[in-house]
Parts: C-alpha cells; structure tokens; sequence
C-alpha cells in the first residue's frame, strides 16, 4: 500500500471510529519525523497524535547534567558526548557554557570516538555521557568492554534507560489517555517486538512498531486504527524490515555483559522502578560517578514554570505551555525539550505553525 | 532517539566494515551482526551496525518508497 | 637592519616580530603575502588606497572568515574570504570595484600555509575580476599555532540600476536556487577528522558576479538575491519572508540536493536545508521572468543546476512553509545556533 493509500484508508477509518482517537509515540525520532514528513499535516482532526516521553536527552534528570558539568571542570578531564547534549541547561549553566569558560567537552558521533581518545591520551580522563534508550545502550557497552581491556582512563556516566517499563508506567498512571502505541523503531532492532506484548495482554491497548519514513509512520497509523476498529488488541510490526519478534541478541547480550538494571528517574515521570541501566560491580573502575567526590555541584533545581514533566507525559501539548515562545525559544531554550533536537517542544516550535 | 541510517558494505574484516552512503564511506562496527559480507546493508547507529537487511528487507524498503517515485512530479 | 629573504623551501613559522610594523613586516609583505596576490613587490604601500566609482553612492560589505580546517576539498579560507565578500555585493547588485584584506595570524603558523591561502585570495580575487587595493597584517600569541582569520571588505557599483535587497520579494514571485544545496557545509564537516568520513564531496565556494551579472542583464528586474550562507536556504528565505512581510512556500521535491550531501546529512542527522553554502544564490523574481531567470543561470558554468523551488505566498507573513514528499506540509525554521551532528 502506498502513502497516499495509507492516508486514505486512515481517513476512512478515523471516520467509521467515529470517535476522538489519542495515539501516543514514545520516540523523539518519531515525533521529529511526524512533523518533517508533513504527516500530522495530513492526519484527520479526530486523530491525535501525542508525544511521550521518547527523547532520552529530555528525560534525563537535571542533576545528571550537573554531574557531567562538574567532571567537565575536573582537572585533566575530556567530557565527550553526542551533540545532543551539550546545550541541556543544567542547575546552572550548560555544558556549552562550560566549555566557553574553558571545560573540555567534546562532541564525538560514537562512543567509539571517545574510546580512541582516552587510547591516544592516557593521561587524561574521559568521561562518556552514556544517554540514550535500548538502541545506544549496547555501544556503550561494548566501548565498556573495550576499556576494561586496557583503557583505565575510560568512563561512562551511565544515564541510559529502558523503554518498556516507562511505557507501563505510563498507562498504570492513568493520566492521560493512549488508545494505542506506535513502539520506537530503532529500539525494537535491539530489543524486539516482544517486550511490548504485555502491553495489550495487561492493558488491551494495540501496539505497533513503526518506522521512520513518512511512508512507514502512515501505515503505522493506519494498522492501529484498524485495531481498534477491529476490537482488537495485539503488537503488530510495520518496520519488518528492521525488527524481528526477538531483537538482536548479540547486542542484548552486550547490555547484559556490561549493565545491570536499576531504578531511574525519569524528567516529568519521577523514578520509574527498573527502568535504567547502571554499570556492573565488576567494571565500577569505569563508572563515572566515582570521580564526582569532591567536586562542587549546585543543588538540583529544575526552571520555573517550565512544564517540560507535563509535556512528556504528554499531558499538555507544547503550545499549552506558559512559556513556549514566548520565553522559551529555539534561541534561548528553558527546558530540555526545546533544546533537544528531538524534543517535543523542539519539534513544534521548528515545524509547527504560530 | 534513534538516528539509524542504511548503508552498504564495501569491504569488512573482523569487528570493523567500511560502509557507504550516498556515495560518502565511513567506518562500522559490526560486532553485532552475524555474517556480514560485502554488499550487505547494514542499519547503523553510532557508529555500530545494529541489524542487517536480507535481499528482501532492500526490496521492502525499495518498494516503500517507489510508489512517490514513480508518480514523478505528482 | 636587513633580513634573509624568507625562502620557498623553508619551513618557517609566524613569528610575533611579524607583525610590528617594522622591517620583519615589511619582509612578509614582500617575500609572501604580495608575490602570492600577483604583485611584483614594486608598489607604494600608502597607508589608504583611492577607488575610482562611476556613481555618488558605492556599496560596501564586510565580513570575517574562521574556518576550520583552513584547507578542505573544493577550496580553503583565502577562496572564501575573497567569494563570500564578492558574493555579499552581488547580492546587492553590485559589480565589485575592489577589496580590502585583513590578516589576523597566530604564531607559529607555517609560513608556507599562509602563502597558500595568500596565493588561493590572489587566483580567487583575478577569478573574479576584482583587485586587493589595501590590507593589514597583524600576530597574536600563540595558542594551538595553527590559526588563521582573515577580514575582506569589499567595494561595488550598483549594476544598471538593480534592486535587489531581501526586502522586495511579493506574492506570487517565484523562487529560484541557483544549484545544489549543502555541498559547502558537508564538505567542511567531512573534512574534520573527529566525523571519520571520506568523501569526493568538494566546497562550492566560489565568486558569483559573473553569473549575476548574466541573471542581471537577462532579467532587470530581480526582486531579491540571497546567498544561503550560515543557517542554510532555511535562513536565507526566512530573511527573506520575515524582511518582505509574506510568506515563502517551497517543494521538497523540488530541491536540488546532491546524494553525497543527503548521505552524510542522513548519518549525522543534519537537515540539507540548514547546512552553509558558498556559491549558490537565491533568486526571487516575477513569476513570468521565472523561465528566462533560469536560462540565464543554467548558461553559467556555476549555475548549470538551478532549480524553481517554490513560490512566494501571502502568509503566514514572514514564514516559511514546505510541501512534504509526502503531500503533507510543515514550517521551515530559521535554524538557531551550532548545527551540530546529532545521534538522537
């Protein structure tokens, strides 16, 4: 089916509903694509599609920001992390701000990049901000791995979280209503399209697991209305070219190898049990937050009727903000979601109309 | 989260590929992926290939996006 | 007090002396930065120089170049500060009379480097017809040693009456690009080592008054030149519908984007419309100049591609809108910031 067909047959299907439908996305590269693609331009006005909290640069706690802007001033340290991170406002300033008054922070495509840096600089630490969902969890593993070898002088701050749980805790709230999910594409390439199969069994809420092509996103859509049409409720995969029911073991073997569950706390969602990923006791020689002893951190404060919590339980929709452009802005963001490049806010303000 | 991008194997040797797009190569990690060869695409995230696409996953995604294609200026 | 003349082979550095004003100065001038312009060491160095223009007004533009590295596929800092300066006053519609070049050089840079880039500004600068009447050399202290930043200003003529400033463009204009889109901003980026790519991509700097020139003489009445520069075509017809108080509505389908710059955008998770270029051109014209606007671009060797993207729309006024591949639409944003590669 193409596109157009696609967008045809969600026509006719929000139509037979009949009914308000609330689809909830829980993935930043799925709200951007939504928006680029013109796609929500081309949805009917009784289908919503809700963003939740699927941008791991947003969700990330503001202390853990200020944790990496203090090792950021450390002596001999290179903090070296994905673009995405360096403009989040931290308690007080950003790691952007921070390297302009003289810390070393680096912006590496891999933490394979990191990796080769503390190889070529054994006398300086470098420190890899470890953010991300089950897709990235996996290379940082392995550069984990790597350095156990032979690279002391490697160290993730270790902030990646796990999509399933969230998406339970979620639906458990009860805040806002998800008639149906479309699943993280790439997440799934790891994890699989099982995890998610408790999902209509506990909740009876249709699940399916999307792409990211416009084409991809369109016939998501329109196999989970035809759930709920159907009365029926199950995990479908759209993206078969790219998941299959039991991931990539390979890489789920990696998370395992290096990283052990634990409790996270979520921006917006407060502390989600077994939601995140921390390092094992055998590779702690690693783990970051042992060089944070000593070093001076203001106290975690998140920005005044900043509603970014709000947004990521995709409770209010960015433009119910008090900020949102008016003093929050691409140009001078607040909040973590305007500042990610996959941030719900973000998103709105770049591709949507005033 | 997750910018992955397809890309095709020119050559690969142990955990290491040089992969393309678009004309532009880079290095791949595919210490993940079981028997990758040359001409394989591989789906790459961060530096690391997280899945490779079989004949019919090209095909899928070929097909995906032909219809606009064959509808030219439409 | 005499100095050895600094030879070709030698792999001398920047010294602070350099730039005193004194005699090491003078040596520099003489032995490397005016043989490399195309001057034979035998002119007055006047603290000003004197332009001739045709009219009572002149343009002038000015701009400074930083660019990392200082030599990438497709050209280095010396082309560019020469095009991008020469490019701003034909966006104005102004012929260039004449440009000044300002060097800031950090110790310890290899005198060899700098000739380069000097001997780049010179074939630029005779590539564009346009002479370097006046300059300035000045030393800073050392810092990675590596660093060079060079001030142009240029001078021009307005070009048979032409009026092209961002302001003009109304609805119902049509909107032109004068070839592809990004070349410039990912051939830099794939040159920086901490990207890992290699690619045949090259730069599209170059100097574009020939080809306006061509545009000019085909179709008088152009209503705006832009140059997507930093922030891309996304800044540029964001100037130009916030300045114009209309809208710009614009195909993706209609975008002449190459497949290596689509390629390294997809990897880093950059947006071909946000990414820098040196030698392209937006054109808003009437829509019934749009035909012969293109001829004109398409006869010039850097115009071969151009391409009508899209037209300019009553509003929403000062934004700009996309019509999606997919038949969607969506705002094109002024870009805010570092575009920086993203894995997210």
């Amino acid at each position: 089916m193409s596109a157009g067909e696609s967008i045809r047959a969600i026509q006719a299907l929000a139509h037979s509903l009949g009914r308000a439908v609330q689809l909830m996305e829980v993935c930043g590269t799925h709200t951007m694509a939504a928006f680029r693609t013109g796609l929500r331009s081309l949805l009917p006005d009784n289908v919503k599609l809700l963003s939740g909290p699927g941008c791991p640069v947003c969700v990330t706690p503001i202390d853990y920001v200020d944790k990496a802007v203090a090792l950021a001033g450390r002596p001999d340290t290179v903090v070296a992390t994905f673009g995405d991170m360096i403009r989040v406002p931290g308690s007080r300033e950003s790691l952007e701000q921070a390297r302009a008054r003289g810390a070393r922070v680096r912006v590496v495509y891999s933490p394979l990049d990191a990796l080769a840096e503390a190889r070529a600089n054994p006398g300086t630490a470098v420190v890899f901000l470890g953010v991300g969902f089950e897709t990235t969890a996996p290379t940082t593993a392995w550069a984990l791995r790597e350095a156990a070898r032979d690279t002391p002088n490697f160290f993730v701050l270790c902030g990646h979280k796990t999509m399933p749980r969230a998406m339970a805790a979620l639906l458990a709230g009860g805040e806002v209503r998800v008639d149906a999910f479309l699943c993280p594409g790439h997440v799934s390439v790891i994890i699989g399209s099982a995890p998610y199969e408790f999902i209509p069994r506990q909740y009876g809420r249709p699940c399916v697991v999307a792409g990211f092509e416009g084409e991809d996103l369109a016939a998501a859509i329109r196999m989970a209305l035809r759930q709920l049409a159907d009365g029926r409720a199950e995990v479908e995969v759209q993206y078969t070219r790219s998941v299959s029911r039991e991931g990539n073991a390979k890489a789920q073997a990696a998370i395992r190898e290096a990283f052990e569950e634990c409790d996270a706390a979520w921006r917006g969602l407060g502390v989600i049990p077994g939601s995140g990923l921390r390092i094992r006791p055998e590779w702690a020689a690693h783990d970051a937050e042992r060089l944070l002893a000593g070093l001076d951190r203001p106290p975690a404060r998140e920005p005044k009727g900043c509603r970014c919590g709000d947004v990521l339980r995709g409770l209010c929709a960015p433009p119910e903000c008090p900020l949102f452009r008016k003093v929050c802005t691409a140009d001078q963001p607040v909040g973590a979601c305007m500042v990610s490049s996959e941030g719900t806010c973000a998103a709105y303000y770049r591709f949507g109309k005033t | 989260m997750c910018l992955a991008v397809p890309a095709k194997i020119i050559e690969c040797s142990g955990n290491t590929a040089v992969v393309e797009i678009g004309g532009v190569r880079r290095e791949a990690n595919i210490s993940f992926i079981d028997d990758a060869r040359p001409g394989d695409y591989l789906l790459l995230h961060a530096g690391f290939a997280i899945r490779k696409w079989t004949e019919d996953d090209v095909r899928e995604y070929r097909d995906l996006l032909k219809p606009l294609a064959d509808m030219g200026g439409a | 007090m005499t100095f050895p003349t600094i030879g070709k082979s030698a792999s001398e550095r920047i010294l602070l002396s350099h730039g005193g004003g004194g005699g090491r100065t003078k040596q520099l001038l003489r032995d490397v930065i005016l043989p490399a312009l195309g001057y034979d060491g035998s002119e007055k160095l006047d603290d000003a120089a004197y332009v001739e223009t045709p009219d009572r007004e002149v343009a002038v533009t000015t701009d400074s170049y930083v660019v990392r590295p200082l030599f990438f596929p497709g050209g280095d800092i010396g082309r560019l500060a020469v095009s991008g300066t020469v490019n701003d006053l034909a966006m104005q519609g102004a012929a260039p009379l004449a440009l000044t070049l300002g060097l800031v050089i950090e110790e310890g840079l290899e005198i060899d480097v700098l000739r380069r880039a000097m001997e780049s500004v010179g074939r630029t600068a005779r590539e564009a017809g346009v002479r370097i009447v006046t300059g300035d050399t000045k030393v800073i202290e050392r810092r990675t040693g590596d660093g060079l930043f060079i001030n142009t200003a240029g001078l021009g003529s307005r070009y048979r009456g032409a009026d092209t400033g961002v302001g003009n463009a109304r609805p119902g204009d049509a909107v032109l690009v004068s070839g592809t889109l990004g070349d410039h901003g990912v051939a830099v980026m794939s040159a920086r080592e901490a990207w890992g790519l290699s690619s045949r991509l090259e730069s599209d700097v170059a100097p574009l008054w020939d080809m306006v020139r061509g545009l000019l003489d085909a179709v008088p009445g152009v209503r705006c030149l832009r140059d997507p520069t930093r922030g891309g075509l996304a800044a540029a017809l964001n100037d130009i519908a916030e300045a114009s108080g209309a809208g710009v509505r614009i195909r993706e389908d209609a975008l002449p984007v190459r497949d290596e710059v689509r390629g390294v955008c997809d990897l880093l998770g950059l947006d071909p419309l946000n990414v820098a270029n040196e030698g392209k051109t937006v054109v808003v014209c009437a829509a019934a100049d749009a035909e012969r606007a293109l001829a004109a671009l398409r006869a010039h060797p850097r115009g071969r591609a151009a391409a009508a993207i899209g037209e300019v729309v009553k509003g929403p006024a000062g934004r700009v809108r996309l019509a999606t591949r997919l038949g969607g639409e969506r705002m094109v944003d002024a870009p805010s910031g570092e575009d920086l590669p993203r894995i997210c």
